[in-house]
């Protein structure tokens, strides 16, 4: 087996970076050889989580940092992001009700579904001073 | 950073919004801006084209969901269009199709729109 590849980035907690973290993403999952599907699916998988740290976990505070680790072996890209904000629900993964959102003009509660769908693997920790989620994409 | 962009034309007597770039947390308000500007103005009648748009989410879904229940409500509707296969899996994945429009083309909203205000 090949050693595995580890790409890191740290931005500031801002939705104006969310581009910069797609494309980072992407870059380097289309040279490791996943599909254009695949790459689709982690780009949005990540960008959720990311938005979702900006919003929940730093309340838009754009002094604030997070960070994303790619890492890519023969199987899987295993993609960690790190935040020292407030903890968020990733358990609470149960398809929105569309309807009763519309109804009561709610919106939100997507993110950590279309994350789960997207990956093949997704978990959370909260350690003392950090939160850590942990999200996996097989090759095949 | 790629552009997000909004141009606004009438088709047939229709709001039509084209929607270029990508779609997400950070350009989701400019979708709002316009969505609340025509609602504002009682333009009802919504087509939101996606032909240029490479990328959405769900931020952007979230625009849908905010407003369809005030467009609907003074009697018009909002009618999703020309989704290339990746933006359409979102809304797919969250179950969009059973409650919108979402149409191939342009023209069968128009359409359904001359049919529905018969």
């Amino acid at each position: 087996m090949n050693k595995a590849v580890t790409y890191r980035k740290k931005i500031n907690a801002s939705t104006q970076n969310l581009s910069d973290v797609r494309e980072f993403v992407s870059r380097h999952a289309e040279k490791h050889g996943f599909t254009s599907r695949q790459v689709a699916d982690v780009q949005l998988a990540v960008d959720e989580a990311c938005t979702n740290i900006i919003k929940h976990a730093y309340n838009y505070d754009a002094s604030k940092e997070l960070s994303i680790e790619l890492e890519f072996d023969d199987e899987k890209m295993n993609v960690t992001l790190t935040d020292q904000g407030i903890g968020f629900d990733v358990e609470r993964y149960k398809k929105p009700d569309l309807k009763k959102q519309i109804a009561r003009k709610k919106r939100g509660g997507m993110g950590v579904y279309l994350i789960r769908n997207l990956m093949d693997e997704v978990n959370y920790y909260a350690e003392s001073r950090e939160n850590v989620l942990r999200m996996i994409k097989n090759r095949n | 950073m790629k552009n997000f962009k909004i141009d606004h034309r009438i088709t047939n007597g229709f709001e039509v919004l084209d929607l270029y770039g990508e779609l997400d947390a950070h350009t989701a308000s400019q979708l709002e801006d316009a969505l609340k500007e025509l609602i504002n103005n009682k333009k009802s009648t919504i087509i939101v084209n996606f032909r240029e748009l490479d990328y959405i989410a769900s931020a952007g879904l979230g625009v849908f969901m905010a407003y369809i229940e005030d467009v609907r409500s003074i009697g018009g509707d909002i009618k999703l269009t020309n989704m290339n296969d990746k933006v359409y899996n979102v809304f797919d994945l969250l179950g969009f199709p059973t409650l919108y429009d979402i149409f191939r083309d342009e023209e069968e909203a128009v359409e359904k729109f001359l049919n529905e205000t018969k």
